[in-house]
């Protein structure tokens, strides 16, 4: 359950930015998350609930952009979109990918008034 | 920040002028402030100012992880016990309850902190940070941080550690590398521990490497037995080309 870790992570992200810019309500937040980051999104979804309460996040409108993964073969410079890390190549069947997309972990932009 | 006059965004009105021709105030009601920031930046922060301590030292910072029960401590007693005379070690261990794995390595005769994290599944780069403030390693040593036994959380924090070494053992089964892929992705080295269980045991050597290839093409292996000792001298050769080598991961 590192998911906990996260949330708190963006919250401290989303209490700077409010300071820095004064606001008093934070409306919106977006987030940036990668399929192949290594978050659980079930588990990121439940320390959500738990670790807003009484912040400045607990009635803020979350939406998260999910960035499916893409990487490139290293051996044949085929692009393609990667689910797992153990994909092989479509093209070649080779392992040696470079990750281009997917490992994205952000946040992205906040609304605040 | 107000897009207008670019201040610091307190509430006042500016007039601009609108082509059908009236001019009215704008009052700062909602802003949208692209963020752009990463998640785990003050992690990552912290990580690369542990590295650039390793680094300026020449100290080789080794983050051992695995699955509770791999060895990983076993693996650390041996190597102490064994290289002790030879290199000056410094060992972080990390758990969540009690100092039963620092006493074991305090047993060695070497300096080690524990770090207890609770309900914490991971270390984190902070965490470091303060046990180099208490065990301050000198030049030329190797930094060992055994992470709390988990093959998912410790994954994604970066420690500043110079190599991410995963241990495994045959007795967990071989398809671990594609059940738990983010691990085995991110660590550079795997260490393949209770190689004397071999002959009891349903697990391919050539199976486990395969797929951990899949996941991480570059991955190197040790295969060890930390009861007979035998392959331990692949392992200790490897920490001696190391040290003092100590380039940018």
């Amino acid at each position: 359950m590192h998911e906990l870790s996260l949330v708190m992570g963006v919250l401290n992200i989303a209490e700077e930015e409010m300071k820095k810019h004064q606001a008093a309500l934070i409306e919106e937040i977006e987030l940036d998350i990668g399929l192949l980051s290594g978050v659980e999104m079930a588990a990121f979804d439940f320390a959500w609930e738990q670790a807003k309460k009484s912040t400045p996040l607990e009635n803020t409108k979350r939406t998260i952009n999910l960035i499916a993964g893409e990487g490139v073969c290293q051996d044949c410079n085929h692009a393609f979109s990667v689910q797992e890390f153990y994909d092989p190549c479509p093209n070649c069947g080779q392992h040696l990918i470079h990750i281009l997309k997917g490992k994205e972990f952000r946040v992205k932009s906040l609304t605040v008034s | 920040m107000c897009v207008t006059c670019g201040c610091g965004g307190d509430s006042h009105a500016h007039s601009h002028h609108h082509t059908s021709d009236h001019d009215h105030g704008h009052s700062h009601g909602k802003t949208v402030v692209e963020v752009e920031r990463d998640i785990l930046q003050e992690n990552n922060l912290l990580a690369a100012r542990n590295r650039g301590y390793f680094e300026a030292k020449n100290i080789l910072a080794l983050n051992l992880v695995s699955s509770p029960g791999s060895g990983k401590t076993s693996l650390l007693e041996r190597t102490l016990r064994d290289l002790n005379k030879e290199l000056t070690c410094y060992v972080v261990e990390g758990d969540q309850q009690t100092t039963r794995d620092a006493d074991r390595i305090h047993a060695t005769g070497t300096k080690v902190t524990q770090i207890n994290t609770g309900k914490g599944c991971h270390l984190d780069a902070h965490m470091i940070l303060h046990a180099l403030q208490g065990l301050k390693p000198q030049e030329n040593s190797i930094f060992f941080i055994e992470n709390v036994g988990n093959l998912v959380c410790p994954a994604m924090f970066d420690l500043g550690e110079s190599e991410r070494v995963v241990v495994i053992s045959v007795t967990e089964g071989d398809d671990k590398p594609i059940k738990y892929p983010d691990m085995f992705h991110s660590a550079t080295i795997c260490v393949i521990n209770k190689i004397d269980l071999l002959p009891y045991v349903p697990f391919s050597m050539e199976q486990v490497k395969n797929f951990a290839r899949q996941v991480n093409p570059n991955l190197q292996f040790i295969e060890v037995s930390c009861t007979t000792g035998e392959g331990l001298s692949t392992w200790y050769d490897w920490l001696r080309s190391r040290v003092g080598v100590a380039e940018p991961a």
